[in-house]
């Protein structure tokens, strides 16, 4: 069984992000990490690869400035190897062109399944996805919260507002892993030493045959207008108990729909 | 000194461990008195149990730097889980895999690295702490078969453990040399703990007086040689100092990091207290303290890595880091005012935690006498 993941690369959020005052995009140029967010399909790309009693999983990414530390820490985990897509044309590619270079990667690699996270967490689009399985012309199902194979099959639940649908399919799939389904599995020391010799294939935009007008700010068909501070939140509400704060508390929760 | 990408990336990988897996669940470990056995298989299946131990035997195979910044780590989050974690790693799975036989290796190791046991050291006994060729614990051989009888006290994890690394007397006529090293599992019928200590701090873990009622030990269970125990125990002591260091130096910084957060959230006379010079250079002497201990403890791993003696080092950074740590958690409660005096902040439970510091792997007073001994040894 062979298992392709797509995992962004993005910017420490812990550390404050800056905006490219030009495009309004995220700057991406310094050192990138995992994204949590993708963790959650690598870890679940591990447990289907044990769950089958052997495979491979390959991580699939790109980024604009050859940046590997965060492919590092998902090989770390127990990924097998990597192809990297680095080219300083790529700086602004949108969703659609994001997608066609992801593609373009995971057709090198044919696999039974293709999983990735809901969104990025620095980007949000939350389109890429469903985008690369349209270029590869697959299905695909999002929101998995459990995933299981039999034989050619994926069964899914898919996780709903209201609880999960079964979705079965025939592979190969792409599909999309809620986040905090899993537990991501800590790297361990050895897992972080042996990642160093895992291999990462680098290619280029002409190695992968991209043409570079279908991607970077050229060819992006999407573009950030304009970029807003989000309104500080208002301080929360603060209930002094006189005596019927539990039913006040047990309003403020009513109207909330919590219970 | 300037730490190699991978020394980083396994700092990086105990701290976020420490953070999510220990630093939560501190308050309610303390209150019941342990840490659940599961934390520690946990640590083992990210390599913690078994850091500079070879990978052939379930070990990560590294260099004693980047053990030591891990301790630092786990001491962040807890003192007594880091000295569990020490407990195993060196002097216990170093001890075995130094002096051990090929069987003894297989036999051990791979449990011991892996969190699925836990390994105590017994070597102090109750009128024997500092002076540890006094032991009178005895080891009478009986055809295949040594008996031990005899009583050992502050024995870290003396009721939690599976494997015992016990060092008792063999030949009463040759001092140091009559000493002799065991492996023995502690559910051995004559192994009987009479009590567990109750502490100022490091109460996640156990604090033991054990007694050994007529304990029978295979032959085969002598770790190294016959009457050559003594270097068995001691031989890694200088590690056992580093790491006291670098645990003094994680319960510092995180006196450091809560006092440094209260101070800015803190206000007093219309600005925080950190904008108040007593305070801001308190904390800049706290920060220095800390880092002058830290870059000590890295150069006495770092000359240990480099197959040089460090004995020198390790009680110079071990002296100087545990004594620091006890000022700058002291410093934390300061500047917290009476709230630092109380449980509900964490540098109450840091201040308790660090004390020992001075006192275990040899005091304070041990210290001392080692670097004064070097004195004539080293260029002033």
């Amino acid at each position: 069984m062979k298992v392709v993941v797509c995992v962004k690369q993005i910017p420490d959020p812990a550390l404050p992000g800056e905006l490219n005052p030009t495009t309004n995009l995220l700057k991406r140029d310094g050192k990138l990490i995992l994204d949590e967010s993708d963790s959650y399909g690598v870890e679940m790309a591990l447990q289907l690869v044990e769950a089958a009693g052997g495979g491979e999983v390959s991580l699939v990414s790109m980024a604009p400035n050859n940046e590997m530390s965060g492919l590092r820490t998902a090989l770390a985990m127990g990924a097998d190897d990597a192809i990297l897509v680095s080219d300083e044309n790529l700086a602004g590619t949108d969703a659609l062109g994001t997608a066609k270079v992801l593609a373009a990667a995971i057709r090198r690699l044919s696999p039974d399944l293709i999983l990735a996270g809901v969104e990025s967490s620095d980007g949000y689009t939350g389109t890429v996805p469903e985008m690369v399985a349209g270029v590869l012309d697959l299905p695909s199902v999002t929101f998995a919260k459990q995933i299981s194979i039999d034989g050619d099959t994926v069964k899914v639940q898919r996780q709903t507002e209201a609880g999960y649908d079964d979705v079965e399919c025939k592979l190969p799939v792409l599909l999309s892993v809620t986040a905090g389904v899993v537990e991501p599995r800590y790297p361990s020391f050895k897992g972080i030493m042996a990642a160093k010799k895992k291999p990462v294939e680098a290619l280029d935009l002409q190695g992968l045959g991209i043409d570079l007008n279908t991607v970077g700010l050229v060819g992006a068909r999407q573009e950030t207008i304009r970029v807003t501070e989000a309104e500080e939140r208002e301080s929360g509400e603060i209930i002094v108990d006189d005596g019927d704060a539990h039913q006040r508390i047990a309003e403020f929760l009513g109207e909330l729909k919590v219970i | 000194m300037l730490l190699t990408e991978d020394q980083k990336k396994i700092r990086l990988n105990a701290r976020n461990f420490a953070k999510k897996e220990i630093s939560p669940y501190i308050r309610a470990w303390e209150k019941a008195g342990s840490a659940p056995r599961e934390l520690y298989r946990k640590m083992g299946t990210v390599g913690l149990m078994g850091m500079t131990i070879s990978q052939e035997y379930g070990g990560s195979g590294l260099d004693f730097v980047s053990y030591v910044l891990a301790v630092e780590e786990i001491s962040a989050a807890d003192g007594g889980i880091s000295n569990m974690m020490s407990a195993n790693n060196s002097p216990v799975a170093v001890a075995i895999e130094k002096f051990g036989t090929e069987t003894q290796k297989q036999k051990l190791l791979p449990f011991l690295t892996s969190g699925e046991w836990l390994g105590c050291i017994h070597l102090t006994e109750p009128h024997t702490g500092s002076d540890a060729s006094a032991i009178t614990t005895r080891a009478v051989q009986d055809g295949d078969e040594y008996v031990l009888t005899g009583q050992k006290s502050f024995i870290t994890g003396g009721s939690t453990a599976q494997i015992a690394l016990i060092i008792a007397r063999t030949d009463e006529r040759k001092e140091k040399n009559g000493i002799t090293a065991f492996i023995c599992s502690t559910d051995n019928p004559g192994y009987k703990v009479l009590s567990k200590e109750k502490k100022l701090g490091h109460r996640t873990n156990d604090t033991c007086q054990v007694a050994f009622d007529s304990m029978r030990i295979p032959a085969t269970d002598v770790l190294g040689e016959v009457g050559r125990g003594l270097s068995v125990a001691l031989g890694g002591l200088s590690l056992g100092r580093i790491g006291v260091a670098a645990q003094s130096v994680g319960g510092a910084r995180s006196a450091l990091a809560a006092a440094h957060r209260y101070s800015k959230d803190r206000k007093t006379f219309g600005k925080a207290i950190i904008e108040h010079q007593a305070i801001s250079f308190k904390l800049a002497e706290m920060a220095t303290q800390i880092e002058v201990a830290r870059q000590m403890y890295l150069y006495a791993a770092e000359k240990h890595d480099a197959g040089l003696d460090s004995t020198y080092e390790a009680s110079v950074s071990k002296l100087f880091a545990s004594e620091m740590a006890e000022r700058v958690a002291s410093a934390a409660i300061q500047i917290h005012g009476g709230y630092g005096y109380l449980e509900d902040y964490e540098v109450e439970k840091i201040y308790r935690d660090v004390r020992v510091y001075q006192i275990y792997e040899g005091t304070s007073e041990i210290q001392k006498i080692v670097i004064s001994r070097h004195l004539d040894k080293i260029d002033l």
